[in-house]
C-alpha cells in the first residue's frame, strides 16, 4: 500500500437513458471494460485504453470517455506521465514498454515550415487541366549516359541499375505480419497494388496469400533474418536491409511468443509460441564495409535484378552514415525519423532517442550532394508523415519518396491508442486473435487505404500546381519553396531554408 | 582427367578455373552450368571470391579447390559444397538446405542464421559460430566442428544443433559466452565445460546415453566425411547446453 492505486487514465460513462442494452460494447471490447448485469451496462474504467471501439459501435452514442478525469497537483516538471512511470517502475523494476510513436511534445518542424504559391509573376498550374508528373523512380541513376546513334535511333550503352516505378511518391512502410494481422497486410497490399505504389513486408516473411501482390512488395531482411530464404528474396520487387528503426534506434525487436501463432510461425519460419528475437545489430555487419557485403550478397543472390534499400534510424550522424551507405552498392536509403511508429518499444527509446526526419533528410541530402553522389541512391523519408503537406515538405527538403505507417493504420480504423503491444487490437490491426482479426474486412480496408493514398496524391498535385511546379522532380530538394516560420537560425541552417519574409 | 568421361558425363561434370575471376561471373558460370544439368562442378584456383553459390538452388555438388571468401553458400537451397581448403567468415549464412563440408578451418559467424542443412568443419571455427541458428518443422540446421571454437558459440541460438567434437584433452578453446541469449536448439560439446564459460540464459547438463545414441549417426557421418576414426568420438562423454527459457525477454518489460 506504499504507493496505492493511481488514478484511472480514462473514465467511461454510459448514458443509461440512451443505452438500449444491445451489448455491442460488451462484445466489442477485448479489454473487458463492459459487462451487462441486471439489465444495466456496468463499466470498469481502469481497463480502458481509449481505443474507441465501443464509441464507434454504440448505435445510440451512449458512451463517453474522458481522459485523465482525476487531476494530480499540476507541475510543469513532475508531469503526470513522469510520476506514473516512476510508480510503475517502483512496483515492477522493469523497462516500460510502449506503443506507437514518440509521445513527447517536441515541436514538429513540419508545422513550422510553410509552402510557397505563385502570384502574378509565375502562373500556377491547374492540375485538372494540365498533366502533373508524380511518377517517381527509386534506385541508382547513372551520373552520365553513353549513347550511340544509328539511323536516327539512339541506343543507350550505359548499363542501367534496376529502379522501382511508383505512380505516387507515397509508399507504405514495413509493418510485419506478426506486428499486424494478415488482414491488415492484405488490405495494404491491395491498396498499393491499386494505386501503383509499394509496401514493405517488415521482418516477418511473406505470407503465401500475398504472393499475388509480390510485385508491389519490398521484402525486408533484418537482423533476425525471419522468413528469409531465396524464394522470399526472389519474390520481392526490391529488398530492404533494416539496420534501425526510428521508434527505437539502436535496439532490436522482440515479437512476443503469444503473437507467434501457427500462421505467423509459418511465414517467420520459427516454432509456434517462441519469441522472435531480432538482435540489435546484424551479426555480419559491424562496419560500412560489412554492410556493403550484405548488400552485395543480396544482389548476387538475386542476380543483380533488384534494387536493395538500406533503412536506418535518423540519428545524430545520419548524414555521414548515409554517405557510407551510398557507396555500398545500395540503391536507396530510408531515413526513419524519431516519430516513427512501432508495435512495441521501450518508452525511453520511443520518446528520447533519435532525431526528427525533417532535419535528417535535409542533412543527408546536403551531404550526398556535396560529395557528388546524390544520384547513387534515392532517399525515402519515414517516421511521422501525417498528411500530404508533410509529403510535399519532406520532398522539398530532399526526399524522393515517403513511407507512411501509422497514417495507413489510421485509415483502417486505428485510433492511435498506443496499446499495440498487448496484441488485443479491437480494430483487427495489431492482433493475431482470430475473432479480432476477422473484424477487419480487407475489401473495405483496402479501399480506405487506397482512398487515403489517392487523396494525398491529389492534394500533392494541387500544392505543386499552386507553386507552378508540374513534376515531382522539380519539387525534390527545392528548398526555395519552403520558408521557416519561427524556426531558430541554427535549425534553418541545417534545413537550408530561409525565414518567412526573406 | 576429362579423357575418361563419356560425352554424357561431360554434360553433368563441369570444371571452372576461377583464377582471377570476379565472384559475379563465377556465380553466373555456376548457375548456367546448373541450368544445363551439371551434377558436379569442380572449381579450381578459388582465391577469396565471396558469395560462391549465393542463393543457389538445385541438386548439384560443388567441389571447391582453394580458399573461398565470405558468405559461401549464403541463402543456398539444396546443393552440396565441398571445400578443399579453409573458408573465410560465415559459410552457410542464412542457408536454407544443403551441405557444406570444409576440409580445413573457417572464420567467424559460421552458419549464421542458418535454418536448414548441414555445415561440417574439419578443423576450427572463429567467434560466434552458429549464431542465431533457427529451426522450423522438418528443418533443423546442424553445425559440426571437429576442432576448437572461439567465444560466443551459439549466441542467440533459436534452434538447430551445434556439435563441437574438439578433443577435450587438447584444449579446444573454451571461451566465454557459450550459448549467450540461447532460446532454442542445443549445443553439444565433447568433454565438459566449466559453468563460468556459459553465456546468459544457457544451462548445462550431461548428455544421456539415449541422447548420445541419437547423435551417433551424425558423428559417424562427420567422421566418414573426413576419414577419421569415429570410435573415440563415440566413446567419449558429452555435455549439452540448452536454453533455460524459450522466452528470455518475457519478464523484462512492464506495460506503459
Amino acid at each position: 500500500m506504499t504507493i496505492g492505486s493511481v488514478p484511472v487514465k480514462f473514465r467511461i460513462s454510459v448514458d443509461h437513458d440512451q443505452c438500449m442494452l444491445c451489448g455491442r460494447c460488451v462484445e466489442n471490447c477485448p479489454y473487458d471494460v463492459f459487462r451487462l448485469e441486471n439489465g444495466k451496462i456496468h463499466v470498469n474504467s481502469r481497463k480502458c485504453v481509449a481505443c474507441h471501439r465501443c464509441i464507434a459501435m454504440c448505435p445510440r452514442d451512449a458512451i463517453n470517455i474522458r481522459e485523465r478525469p482525476v487531476d494530480y497537483r499540476s507541475h510543469p516538471v513532475w508531469t503526470t506521465e513522469v510520476r506514473e512511470a516512476i510508480y510503475n517502475q517502483a512496483r515492477t523494476g522493469k523497462i516500460i514498454l510502449a506503443g506507437m510513436g514518440n509521445a513527447k511534445p517536441y515541436p514538429v518542424i513540419f508545422d513550422s515550415l510553410v509552402l510557397d504559391a505563385c502570384q502574378v509573376t509565375n502562373p500556377s498550374i491547374d492540375p485538372l487541366r494540365e498533366p502533373m508528373e508524380l511518377r517517381t523512380y527509386l534506385g541508382k541513376k547513372p551520373s552520365r549516359l553513353e549513347t550511340r546513334e544509328h539511323d536516327g535511333d539512339v541506343e543507350v550503352l550505359t548499363t542501367l541499375s534496376p529502379n522501382l516505378q511508383l505512380e505516387t511518391p507515397i509508399m507504405i512502410g514495413h509493418m510485419s505480419y506478426g506486428a499486424i494481422s494478415l488482414n491488415a497486410q492484405a488490405s495494404i497490399a491491395r491498396a498499393v497494388f491499386e494505386t501503383g505504389t509499394f509496401m514493405g513486408t517488415g521482418e516477418g516473411g511473406l505470407h503465401q496469400s500475398l504472393y499475388p501482390y509480390q510485385d508491389h512488395m519490398i521484402v525486408q531482411v533484418a537482423s533476425g533474418r525471419f522468413g528469409v530464404d531465396i524464394n522470399y528474396l526472389e519474390r520481392g520487387a526490391a529488398i530492404e536491409i533494416k539496420i534501425g528503426q526510428g521508434a527505437k534506434p539502436g535496439i532490436g525487436g522482440h515479437l512476443p511468443g503469444e503473437k507467434v501463432c501457427e500462421d505467423v510461425s509459418c511465414t517467420r519460419m520459427i516454432p509456434v509460441g517462441s519469441d522472435a528475437i531480432s538482435p540489435a545489430p546484424h551479426h555480419d555487419i559491424y562496419s560500412i564495409e560489412d554492410l556493403k557485403q550484405l548488400v552485395r550478397s543480396l544482389k548476387e543472390a538475386t542476380e543483380w535484378k533488384k534494387p536493395v534499400f538500406v533503412k536506418i534510424a535518423a540519428v545524430h550522424n545520419s548524414a555521414a552514415i548515409a554517405a557510407g551507405i551510398a557507396r555500398s552498392a545500395a540503391d536507396a536509403v530510408v531515413i526513419d525519423g524519431f516519430r516513427g511508429g512501432t508495435g512495441a518499444a521501450p518508452r525511453v527509446f520511443r520518446d528520447h532517442v533519435g532525431i526528427p526526419v525533417e532535419a535528417a533528410i535535409a542533412s543527408v541530402d546536403a551531404k550526398l550532394r556535396s560529395q557528388g553522389i546524390r544520384n547513387e541512391v534515392s532517399l525515402i523519408a519515414s517516421g511521422g508523415i501525417r498528411e500530404s503537406a508533410d509529403v510535399a515538405k519532406v520532398i522539398a527538403l530532399g526526399a524522393d519518396a515517403v513511407y507512411i505507417g501509422t497514417a495507413a493504420l489510421v485509415a483502417m480504423g486505428c485510433r492511435v491508442c498506443g496499446t499495440c503491444y498487448r496484441g488485443l487490437c479491437p480494430w483487427g490491426i495489431a492482433t493475431q486473435r482470430p475473432d479480432l482479426v476477422a473484424r477487419l474486412d480487407p475489401e473495405i480496408a483496402s479501399r480506405n487505404v487506397a482512398n487515403l493514398i489517392h487523396a494525398w496524391t491529389l492534394e500533392l498535385s494541387e500544392l505543386m500546381g499552386a507553386a507552378g511546379i508540374n513534376s515531382i522532380e522539380s519539387l525534390r530538394g527545392n528548398r526555395d519553396r519552403l520558408r521557416g516560420y519561427l524556426l531558430d537560425e541554427s535549425i534553418m541552417k541545417v534545413l537550408d531554408v530561409k525565414p518567412v519574409g526573406a | 582427367m576429362s579423357s575418361q568421361w563419356g560425352p554424357d558425363a561431360v554434360m553433368d561434370r563441369v570444371r571452372i578455373d576461377a583464377a582471377g575471376m570476379h565472384y559475379t561471373p563465377l556465380n553466373r558460370a555456376i548457375r548456367s552450368a546448373v541450368e544445363e544439368g551439371a551434377r558436379e562442378i569442380e572449381i579450381y584456383h578459388v582465391m577469396g571470391q565471396r558469395f560462391i553459390a549465393d542463393g543457389l538452388k538445385g541438386d548439384v555438388t560443388l567441389i571447391i579447390h582453394g580458399v573461398p571468401g565470405g558468405d559461401l553458400g549464403m541463402f543456398m537451397s539444396g546443393p552440396t559444397a565441398i571445400v578443399h581448403g579453409n573458408c573465410d567468415h560465415a559459410p552457410g549464412n542464412t542457408m536454407d538446405s544443403g551441405l557444406i563440408v570444409i576440409h580445413g578451418s573457417a572464420g567467424d559467424a559460421v552458419a549464421h542464421s542458418m535454418r536448414g542443412g548441414k555445415v561440417f568443419v574439419r578443423d576450427s571455427i572463429g567467434y560466434r559460430g552458429g549464431i542465431h541458428m533457427k529451426q522450423y518443422r522438418d528443418k533443423c540446421p546442424i553445425l559440426v566442428v571437429g576442432g576448437s571454437f572461439r567465444a560466443f558459440l551459439g549466441e542467440y541460438m533459436a534452434g538447430g544443433l551445434i556439435l563441437a567434437l574438439g578433443p577435450p584433452t587438447n584444449s579446444p578453446i573454451r571461451e566465454r559466452g557459450i550459448g549467450s541469449g540461447i532460446h532454442g536448439g542445443r549445443i553439444i560439446i565433447r568433454g565438459d565445460v566449466d559453468d563460468e564459460y556459459l553465456g546468459v540464459g544457457a544451462t548445462k547438463s550431461p548428455l544421456s546415453r539415449g541422447e548420445k545414441e541419437e547423435i551417433s549417426p551424425l558423428i559417424q557421418e562427420f567422421a566418414s566425411c573426413f576419414r577419421i576414426d569415429p570410435d573415440v568420438l563415440l566413446e567419449d562423454s558429452y555435455v549439452q547446453i540448452r536454453p533455460s527459457s524459450s522466452r528470455p525477454f518475457a519478464s523484462k518489460y512492464t506495460w506503459e
